[in-house]
């Protein structure tokens, strides 16, 4: 099989998978074997395309012409084959994990659930590998229409409350700034496709550029940049392997995705570097970095304090984009891996407690490592990953980051992101501590109706999970050891 | 042979088919027939395009009297593409009309209704093809009195009133029309449309032709309910039986934007009335302020075909905004809004018909769970309301780019910035309906699944499919828009 019909495939087996899911709804067994088939199909079918974007081959495939001039195409590259590689890896696991978890935690309506995650992996690849903004732009729509479902799982008022703010910011930012920037870009330039070197050059001023430039980056509202990051941890009441796959990985990695390949093929970056109209931006998401950190800090619901780590994390990629340098992009290129398997591996274990003892608030996790130890060690892992320590992934992407920094003069840029690792051993890392050294909460144990201990009857989450769990963690180790595909991968990028 | 005549028969067909009617009487064959005379005229008037696109403009004349004193038909791309608007929808409500009818026309009166509907596609299609701008009145006032029938035949009693209030402000905007007719008459001798055109340069100056244009830019946008000459079109789109809602929603006011781009850009095509004349300011301040108020006031209705109603207020506006930039985009976008938006308000109108059919109220309170209780009736809701939104795939997302497109090309980007803005209240009184229909339980005994008809699903599903279809491969259709859009803006000097 060539690259060029992977491409097609890749995109069409989730939504045939979703097609699956939707005739074999009856039966839970064989639904959820049709969702692992099509995520392990799809995930072959995209690292199938590896050995020619490393090898520096482009594969294309367009599908039909939308508009005069304009098509939906698709363009392998590299920083489009991160995304999706780790998507759709993503995709493999978390339906493991969703097995244990949906069944362990009663939720209903199980089949849309299923549908609504194997479209938006569909429209997520299709972020991944679109060829040209328009493409691109397509497809995140469908990402937020298609995740919306997900979002309101529950159908509670509260629920509707936060499907209102998620579609509010994310549709309004993104046909109010970013549909309005992309028209502007097109006729400027009457093309837009992504071209090495960028399309601007030579068609805008500085100020046009910097003006454009902004529209793009909080007009892509899923990259989270502050003020329009509410929407993140709105999107909580989901069921956690939402928030795991989806808003710790595709949904938010499509936004900085897009933001790099805008910056990258859209201005490029030696444009942008000359015009300098990215500067202030960096300000925004060193802002952002710090701000969000310090919020979640505050915050005692595990979930909506991981939200929160995420928009911090989320502007990492967006300065690293802003520092308009080959050096950072690589670093904000890696960080999508890295940032994604750490992540998932905390959501996966805050989803797994959340099974296990039903609890969602930090302060009653005191102790929790002595009946649930995997998932305590699993939260380590993950938190010394985020943090960006050796031997964790993170370590790579924070290190190539800080030396774009370094590179552009920003030495500012350095110390937010020293700070933002200390304020991240802050706010993740007393959660395992707490969890294997201090002592579970007496108190508690009067509340509970049984009159036992409080974490007495505490097991670990369902198998599936514990599976998930370690898959994730094991893989946030690997990336330490062996981050040289994404690193040739990035490189690529800059090496014609 | 038939080929030639095609443009006569256009007419002629449903023109003598409605007093057949009255013969029949029968409320099955007459549908029946309304069906098969509407996909006859579909197939004319396809033929019709095909025929444009291969030999340019068609000119027919009636009775072979040759213009400027006998009537001549003139089908260039807009029309012969309109015409195409107007039967699709038709071919497509009349296979639905038979259920819904049933249901909200007492059967008695059946036959009266198709007559009706007959009369009133006669009248749309006659003004989209004639070049006399005297006949075209004829037409005008052919659809609009059906359609004031039309209005008053539901069994809702508000229905008289609405009907008459349409019948008031629409006879004044018919009578406007003629009267600006007549002082061009006056000024040139002339009613033949392309005749117009060449004299009119020559006596532009005069007050006369300038009330001229007046009266009949005024009078047009009284039909197409621009802003703030709508008032006659929500309570005509609410108490109106839902079929007459689409057909007349999906058509009618197209029909009438079609007219203006022929008094603007053809008839006054010699002259630039649009900046020597500030007709432009005034259009783009209404059409604005329309977008606005429209999608604003459709947020607080509790009636959801009110809702609609205002929402094509605010649609009208864009195709206004368009036709008023006046340059090839946006003329394109204007052309290309009549045909997206009259699949997505059909298709939105035709589900708010099927939950009239079920339910017997389109009101939102009453729509408690309805997500689950006629699940694809709402999907195509959805699907329908995203289209309003301008979501990619969908149709409205190729008029909204095109028209965000002019505005920049123009250097107005305030301008794009509010279609923008604009646009996003339509975000807000969708998804009022969404959350009524899949967030509020329904009322105890009423949650299991009752859906319309097939009858009346498959034409719902048709119109929502056509609006994905050519909003994800719109070549076609903006092929045709645009050409037609050089031709119009060629025509100003």
């Amino acid at each position: 099989m060539t690259p060029e019909q992977a491409i097609p495939l890749a995109l069409l087996v989730p939504v045939l998978g979703a097609v699956g899911i939707a005739l074999t709804g009856k039966s839970p067994n064989l639904r959820e074997s049709v969702t692992l088939i099509a995520a392990a199909i799809t995930f072959a079918l995209v690292a199938s395309v590896y050995d020619d974007v490393s090898g520096g081959a482009r594969p294309e495939w367009t599908m039909l012409e939308m508009i005069p001039g304009l098509s939906i195409s698709f363009k392998v590259e590299p920083l489009g084959m991160i995304f999706a590689g780790v998507a759709s890896f993503l995709w493999i696991i978390t339906t493991i994990y969703a097995i244990g978890y949906m069944r362990g935690h009663h939720e209903k309506n199980q089949t849309r659930f299923y549908i609504c995650f194997a479209i938006a992996i569909a429209s997520a690849l299709g972020i991944a590998f679109a060829g040209n903004m328009l493409t691109l732009f397509v497809f995140y729509e469908v990402l937020t229409i298609s995740t919306f479902p997900l979002v309101t799982h529950s159908g509670t008022p509260e629920a509707k409350r936060a499907g209102r703010v998620y579609l509010g910011i994310l549709i309004g930012t993104s046909i109010g700034l970013q549909l309005v920037a992309i028209i502007w870009t097109w006729t400027l330039t009457g093309t837009l496709d992504f071209t090495t070197g960028g399309i601007l050059q030579g068609h805008a001023s500085a100020a046009i550029t910097a003006v454009l430039l902004a529209m793009y980056v909080f007009g892509i509202g899923k990259a989270a940049v502050m003020p329009f990051h509410r929407w993140l941890p709105a999107a909580m009441v989901a069921p956690t392997p939402v928030s795991a796959l989806l808003h710790a990985v595709a949904v938010v990695k499509a936004g900085v995705f897009t933001v790099l390949k805008v910056t990258i093929y859209i201005f490029g970056i030696d444009n942008l570097a000359e015009l300098g109209s990215s500067h202030w931006l960096q300000y925004m998401a060193a802002g952002t970095i710090l701000i969000a950190s310090l919020v979640a800090m505050r915050k005692d619901n595990l979930k909506a304090r991981l939200a929160y780590s995420t928009i911090s994390q989320l502007s990492y990629i967006v300065l690293a984009a802003m520092l308009v340098n080959s050096v950072a992009a690589i670093g904000g290129g890696m960080h999508i891996a890295m940032h994604a398997f750490g992540k998932i591996t905390l959501f996966f274990c805050a989803g797994a407690i959340m099974v296990a003892s039903h609890k969602t608030e930090v302060s009653q996790m005191r102790g929790l490592g002595r009946t649930m130890p995997v998932t305590m060690f699993a939260f380590m892992v993950g938190s010394l990953s985020i943090i960006g320590l050796p031997p964790f992934g993170g370590l790579w992407s924070k290190w190539y980051i800080a030396l774009g920094a370094l590179e552009a003069n920003q030495l500012v840029m350095v110390a937010v992101l020293m700070i933002s690792s200390l304020l991240n051993i802050a706010y993740l890392l007393p959660i395992p501590f707490n969890g294997f050294f201090a002592k579970p909460d007496t108190i508690e144990a009067h509340d509970d109706e049984d009159g036992h201990g409080a974490d007495e009857g505490i097991h670990e989450a369902p198998w599936p999970c514990l599976l998930a769990i370690m898959i994730t963690s094991i893989g946030c180790v690997a990336l330490f050891f062996y981050p040289e595909p994404l690193f040739k991968l990035m490189t690529q990028i800059f090496t014609p | 042979m038939i080929a030639h005549h095609l443009p006569i028969l256009q007419i002629i067909i449903p023109l003598m088919s409605a007093p057949f009617c009255m013969f029949l009487r029968h409320h099955f064959w007459t549908w029946a027939l309304a069906v098969v005379i509407s996909w006859l005229s579909l197939v004319m008037s396809i033929g019709l395009l095909l025929q444009v696109l291969d030999q340019g403009v068609l000119i027919y004349k009636i009775g072979g009297w040759a213009a400027p004193w006998g009537i001549e038909y003139r089908i260039d791309n807009l029309n012969a593409f309109v015409l195409v608007i107007v039967s699709v929808i038709a071919a497509v409500v009349m296979p639905y009309a038979r259920m819904s009818v049933n249901k909200e026309i007492p059967r008695d009166r059946a036959y009266l209704f198709y007559a009706m509907m007959l009369l009133c596609m006669t009248g749309l299609l006659g003004i989209t093809i004639t070049g006399d701008a005297f006949n075209l009145f004829v037409f005008l006032e052919i659809s609009s009195l059906s359609s004031y029938v039309l209005i008053s035949m539901g069994r809702d009693r508000q229905g008289l009133t609405a009907a008459y209030r349409y019948l008031m402000l629409g006879s004044l905007g018919a009578t406007f029309y003629i009267i600006g007719v007549g002082m061009m008459y006056m000024m040139t001798g002339t009613l033949n449309i392309t005749d117009l055109a060449a004299l009119i340069p020559a006596v532009a100056d005069t007050r006369t032709i300038q009330a001229a244009l007046a009266f009949l830019t005024v009078g047009l946008c009284l039909k197409l309910a621009l802003f703030p000459l709508h008032m006659w079109l929500p309570n005509a789109y609410t108490y109106a039986p839902s079929v007459v809602t689409v057909f007349l929603a999906a058509t009618a006011t197209k029909v009438s934007v079609y007219a203006l781009i022929r008094v603007i850009f053809t008839i006054f095509g010699g002259v630039d009335i649009l900046d020597t004349l500030q007709v432009r300011d005034l259009l783009m301040l209404f059409a604005i302020a329309g977008m606005f108020a429209g999608s604003a006031v459709a947020i607080y209705q509790v009636n959801i075909k009110r809702m609609l109603a205002y929402s094509s207020v605010a649609q009208l506006g864009y195709m206004v905004l368009g036709i008023a930039m006046a340059n090839v985009s946006g003329v394109t976008a204007g052309i290309i809004h009549m045909f997206n938006h009259a699949l997505t308000k059909g298709g939105l109108f035709m589900a708010m018909g099927c939950v009239m059919y079920v339910t017997g109220s389109v009101r939102l309170s009453d729509m408690a769970g309805l997500g689950k209780r006629m699940p694809l009736t709402m999907a195509a809701f959805v699907a329908g309301g995203l289209s309003l939104i301008g979501m990619p795939l969908s149709v409205g997302f190729i008029s909204k780019w095109y028209l965000i497109q002019a505005a920049l090309e123009k250097g107005w980007w305030p301008v794009a910035v509010l279609i923008v803005l604009s646009s996003l209240l339509a975000v807000i009184y969708i998804w009022r309906v969404v959350e009524v229909a899949y967030f509020t339980p329904a009322p105890e005994g009423k949650d299991v699944v009752t859906e319309a008809p097939m009858s009346m699903i498959i034409p719902m599903f048709v119109l929502i499919g056509a609006s994905y279809y050519f909003g994800i491969d719109a070549t076609t259709t903006l092929d045709i828009a645009h050409s037609a859009a050089e031709v119009l803006v060629g025509g100003i000097r």
